[in-house]
């Protein structure tokens, strides 16, 4: 009875077996990397590439945020305004020339965070709302309040040194950044694999009845997932702000679209109960890759919105078809 | 007379689990045909491929004389072929008059004229529904009601084969022998009936020919009366039904104090004041018609029901704010298996292992998954003492068949030791030999002192499992049977609320 | 009685509706005019056939988040092709309709036979067609003929043409869809998709069907929408989108499919203008009004979920 003992367990690579939507993107982002290394040389190079790596961290840790909810079969529509909070709130601390509120700018940019996240799983376990629903008002009041503080004005303030650090720092050549983001992936993975939390997530996702039945705590379950995935998008969001050393009006809307793409074409259903971490770390590389690339080869953006929803709804359909036969 | 429909050697398999094989049978006008078997012997599937839901291996459908090949039910039902599925042919947000109108076959945009829904409700009051009103939504109503509904739906698309699962299951004495003249009226007219059920009584009161089904076999087809029916059970399960039921032991004694106590439960309007007592050793059984109340009594000692009156006690501790994580900790005890496994008992995507461990997971130490605590070791022993079939603990659950599905879900609950174990209809939907398995194990886990309340739809599951059977009617217990007074007729006629001498 | 209850959720939203307008008729400077109501009701109107594109698809248990970009590229087609002498203008409003409808088939056809969940289906193809409006037009502009566009903007005989319109337009819905087979059919499937199939009902096709209906009501928008600005711009979509989706919830429509009508989505999207009209007349601070919408939007919408509340049995939760 040895195959009770540890990891006989959830969905997960089975032994050397390679996950083949993992193997479909990875195909992916090795395409359009030669592909674009034909017309442009340097993006052969190892620079860039790290760059690469570098920007896919922020994308990649708001997809771990984004795949815990999609797991459950929701979604979070609140991340935009989750990033341009945490970013107005943590650069407004920062730069405000006390030292105390300096040293609190980046705890609270991540507890703001994960108070939004509390909030919609609040909504989606009390009422049962559908998280698309509640989010998408969540977002729209947090639209509201950050409106109301800047004044409609770019927000002033200074990003945290440290988010500048770990947005454009290197570690042995390594950037922070993506060391930031294995760690974050790594936590998942555990948790996701290993602990009961992770387990409930993915049943969750399957079946509520069954895991109410089975006398698991869903609504508990529901609010520390979206509480978790609130503090991602504001770790993220952070990164994002040393990244671009400062905060702006609307500077997370341009992250709700890929990082769910990211999350999908790495093998995560969006139905909920199924998906590998490792789908979402390739998902995101991939992601960063083709949008650096499309801007790259100066694709104007019509083109590069076309292009984008074609390869999402075309990796979509080989995904499909290939689970059916 | 010609066979309206011919069916030679056909075959279905569900991933590799053979449902139908090499099934041969002829179906004639003017006549109701029973189908008889146990619960996954291959009739839901003869359903499915006459609907033209499903369509099979090898073999072929034919109708008069005709080979036809249904891709959907859509094409079956231009044959004439309309099939009542339990439960499943209606649509909860449309009113009653809407679905009965929205599948018989009118042109898609032409409007639906006053003419249909007049007739519509001419076919609900001939089967006794007059007191349904055509505007209410269908989740609205009561179980029987929609039941009433289903077969009206079916009957007015006028049909030449007619094929009703089970379904007179929630109706009165009086709603049956209504539906059944107008099954036999049909008949009369030339319509055939394939008529599935597994109540003797209404196999006697209505069919002209029998088929028995086993294991995905057609056995025998009989003309009605021509058999006993111990005869028709024994061809049904494939041995006597003193083989499938291991001897019952004797009952506690009466002056053992219940473990569980239920006074006066009420949650209106499917509980109207039931009392309960379990005591260490006993099986009590729950019967009655389908929907009287006692799934919702099960709901209400789990936790699941809010808002109930009435006391639930165990051991003399009156029980409150239950929600099912605290009815399986250890200081309760308390464990139910759930009526739909596929739903409620299993994650079908989850592994096996998975599956086994979801109740006892919260007493894992560390909150990791992989820790092993004492509930590891109990599932591993019980693996060995159910006889789980399976390939790797690793793959899905939903790989395994019925039996061995449903012997996870108590593998799951009696893994973390139970005092009182409650199953919601445990045997629905798996083969015999499985079954034969866990009544044996239920005699000897009552005969370890745990307390089970079973609940059944099967009455001879009752009649020989339980020590004492409370009968659900209108969410009251209106009679309790036990010992010598169990008997199939007694029992169905408590269920219908009739003394035993008029049914 | 049953009617009561049945339409219930229906009458909430008409006195919600009711109560709102003569808020926002007592506090606008000035009172009630044909002026007024006929910009309130241009600005309903435009959300409304929006919300009626997402009621189309949600009632067969789909989303559709391309509403937004449909009716970008629809109001951005319509800025080349609603111009000219009257036969090119109609000929021109009708190609942009089909455009929807094309472009709602195509997002079915990405569901129903690509079997790609309609969430990340939608999600994909609006953004290419948002990529293909802006392809068309990078920045505003074009033309829209006059006097079309001043027939159904203005009024008739003191009541505003959009108010007519929009009237006509749920009043043409009601009867197909509750008297007839296919009206039904969009019900059943999204009430029981199973049952439906086992009804003979060609559950495919009809969800195929009701995409490109709610295609057809995005390209009505954005060719409305042309109307009202005179110009094509590629930019309008997003608040579409996540505006559609929050009109059929206040309307009652249920996302999980198969509960709503065509009023109820016409009534949330009117609700929803009339939410942000009244802020702007508030007296609140400019600044402080999109909070103020958005508290208003998450009240609504917990309002609508408190029969949760009473839910007696647990497990129906999550049903």
């Amino acid at each position: 009875m040895s195959s009770l003992a540890p990891g006989a367990s959830r969905p997960r690579l089975s032994g050397l077996r390679i996950d083949p939507s993992v193997a479909l993107v990875v195909a992916g982002c090795v395409v359009i990397v030669l592909g674009a290394g034909m017309v442009s040389p340097g993006v052969l190079s190892l620079g860039y590439l790290l760059q690469q790596l570098q920007i896919a961290a922020i994308v990649g840790i708001l997809a771990t945020g984004a795949m815990l909810v999609i797991l459950l079969g929701q979604i979070d529509l609140s991340v935009p305004l989750t990033i341009t909070g945490t970013a107005i709130v943590s650069t407004s601390l920062a730069g405000s020339g006390n030292p105390l509120l300096e040293t609190l700018a980046i705890p609270a940019g991540l507890l703001g965070g994960t108070l939004i996240g509390t909030i919609n799983g609040l909504g989606v376990a009390i009422f049962r709302i559908p998280a698309m629903v509640w989010t998408l008002a969540v977002n729209a009041m947090l639209l509201g309040m950050t409106v109301f503080y800047t004044g409609g004005f770019k927000p002033h303030g200074a990003p945290p040194p440290l988010a500048v650090l770990m947005a454009h720092g290197r570690f042995a050549g390594i950037p922070n950044a993506f060391l930031l983001w294995l760690l974050v992936g790594a936590a998942t993975t555990f948790m996701l694999k290993r602990t009961v939390f992770g387990t409930y997530i993915y049943a969750m996702g399957q079946s509520q009845r069954a895991l109410f039945l089975a006398g698991a705590p869903i609504g508990r379950t529901t609010v520390a997932v979206f509480a978790l995935a609130g503090f991602l998008s504001s770790l993220g969001g952070l990164l994002l702000t040393g990244y671009a050393n400062q905060a702006y009006q609307g500077m997370g809307d341009a992250y709700l679209m890929p990082v769910i793409a990211a999350v999908v074409i790495g093998g995560t259903s969006i139905l909920g109960g199924s998906g590998t971490y490792l789908g979402t770390f390739v998902g995101a590389l991939f992601m960063t890759l083709l949008s650096s690339i499309l801007s790259l080869l100066q694709m104007p953006d019509a083109a590069r919105q076309i292009i984008f929803g074609g390869i999402i709804l075309g990796m979509l359909l080989v995904h499909r078809s290939r689970r059916a036969a | 007379m010609a066979p309206l429909i011919e069916l030679t050697a056909v075959s279905k398999s569900y991933g590799g689990v053979p449902a139908l094989t090499d099934v041969s049978l002829t179906v004639e006008p003017g006549a109701v045909h029973a189908i008889l078997g146990e619960n996954g012997a291959g009739k839901s599937t003869l359903m499915k491929l006459l609907a033209g839901v499903i369509a099979p291996e090898t073999g072929t459908i034919a109708i008069d004389g005709q080979v036809q090949r249904f891709a959907t039910p859509r094409d079956a039902a231009r044959c004439g072929i309309v099939c009542m599925f339990q439960e499943l042919s209606l649509m909860p947000h449309l009113s009653v008059g809407d679905n009965m109108l929205i599948g018989d076959g009118g042109a898609a945009l032409a409007l639906i004229r006053r003419g249909s829904r007049r007739a519509a409700r001419a076919v609900l009051d001939r089967v006794g529904g007059q007191h349904i009103a055509m505007a209410t939504r269908i989740a609205d109503l009561p179980l029987a009601d929609r039941q009433l509904v289903e077969i009206a739906k079916a009957i007015g698309r006028k049909p030449r084969l007619l094929i009703l699962d089970e379904a007179t299951s929630a109706l009165t004495a009086e709603r049956v022998e209504t539906v059944f003249a107008v099954i036999r009226a049909l008949r009369d007219a030339g319509c055939a009936v394939l008529f599935i059920s597994h109540r003797m009584y209404e196999i006697d009161a209505v069919a002209d020919r029998i088929s028995i089904f086993r294991n995905g076999r057609h056995i025998e087809t009989f003309a009605a009366g021509t058999r006993s029916h111990d005869a028709m059970i024994s061809l049904m399960i494939g041995q006597s039904l003193k083989e499938l039921f291991p001897p019952r032991r004797d009952p506690p004694p009466v002056s053992t104090p219940p473990i569980l106590s239920v006074r006066d439960l009420r949650w209106a309007p499917h509980l109207n004041g039931v009392d309960l007592d379990v005591r260490p050793g006993e099986i009590v059984g729950l019967g009655g018609l389908d929907g009287q109340g006692q799934q919702h009594l099960m709901h209400a000692i789990f936790g699941i029901l809010r808002r109930t009156s009435g006391t639930v006690t165990l051991e003399g501790k009156t029980l409150t704010d239950l929600t099912p994580g605290r009815a399986k900790t250890r200081r309760i005890g308390l464990a139910l298996v759930p009526e739909d496994r596929k739903t409620e008992g299993l994650i079908l995507d989850m592994t096996i292992a998975d599956n086994l461990r979801l109740a006892g997971l919260s007493r894992k130490p560390f909150g990791l998954a992989n820790a092993t605590d004492a509930t590891d070791a109990a599932i591993a022993k019980l693996i060995e003492r159910l006889g789980l079939t399976y390939g790797r603990l690793s793959d899905p659950v939903k790989t395994l068949s019925g039996g061995n599905q449903q012997k996870v879900v108590l593998a799951k609950w009696l893994a973390l030791g139970p005092r009182c174990l409650l199953l919601m209809d445990p045997t629905r939907g798996i083969d015999v030999k499985t079954k034969a398995q866990i009544y044996r194990l239920l005699q000897d886990l009552a005969g370890e002192g745990l307390a089970i309340v079973l609940q059944s739809t099967d009455y001879e599951e009752l009649i020989h499992l339980c020590h004492r059977i409370n009968v659900f009617y209108k969410g009251r217990v209106v009679r309790e049977l036990s010992g010598a007074e169990a008997t199939p007729d007694a029992l169905i006629a408590a269920s219908l609320n009739v003394s035993a001498e008029a049914a | 009685m049953i009617w009561l209850r049945r339409h219930a959720r229906l009458a909430i939203s008409v006195v919600l509706l009711a109560v709102l307008f003569a808020l926002y008729i007592a506090i606008h400077p000035r009172g009630m005019s044909v002026y007024v109501m006929t910009i309130w009701s241009n600005q309903g109107a435009l959300l409304a056939l929006a919300a009626l594109a997402q009621f189309f698809v949600v009632l067969v248990r789909g989303i559709d988040l391309s509403v937004g970009p449909v009716v970008a590229l629809t109001n951005v087609a319509a800025s080349y092709l609603v111009s000219g002498s009257g036969l090119q203008v109609a000929f021109g409003a009708l190609a942009v309709l089909v455009v929807g409808a094309a472009c709602g088939f195509a997002n079915g056809a990405a569901v129903v036979y690509g079997r790609v969940p309609p969430i990340v289906a939608t999600l994909a193809s609006g953004s290419i067609y948002s990529g293909l409006a802006l392809l068309l037009r990078p920045t505003p502009g074009g033309t829209i003929d006059d006097a079309v566009s001043d027939a159904v903007t203005y009024d008739l005989f003191k009541v505003p043409t959009s108010l007519i319109l929009i009237v006509l337009v749920v009043l043409l819905l009601a009867i197909p869809l509750r008297r007839t087979r296919f009206g039904l059919s969009l019900y059943a499937i999204g009430s029981a998709r199973d049952a439906a199939v086992m009804t003979g009902i060609r559950v495919p096709a009809v969800t195929l069907a009701s995409y490109a209906i709610g295609g057809f009501f995005a390209a009505l928008a954005g060719l409305y929408i042309s109307m009202v600005t005179l110009t094509g711009d590629p930019n309008i979509g997003p608040a579409y989108t996540l505006n559609s989706i929050a009109a059929v919830v206040i309307g009652g429509v249920a996302l999980s499919g198969g509960v709503g009508s065509p009023l109820g989505a016409v009534l949330g999207a009117f609700t929803l203008k009339t939410i942000s009209a009244l802020m702007f007349f508030s007296g609140l601070p400019p600044l402080a009004q999109p909070f103020f919408e958005g508290a208003i939007l998450a009240i609504a919408i917990v309002l609508g979920a408190l029969g949760m509340l009473r839910v007696r049995s647990r497990l129906e939760r999550f049903a």
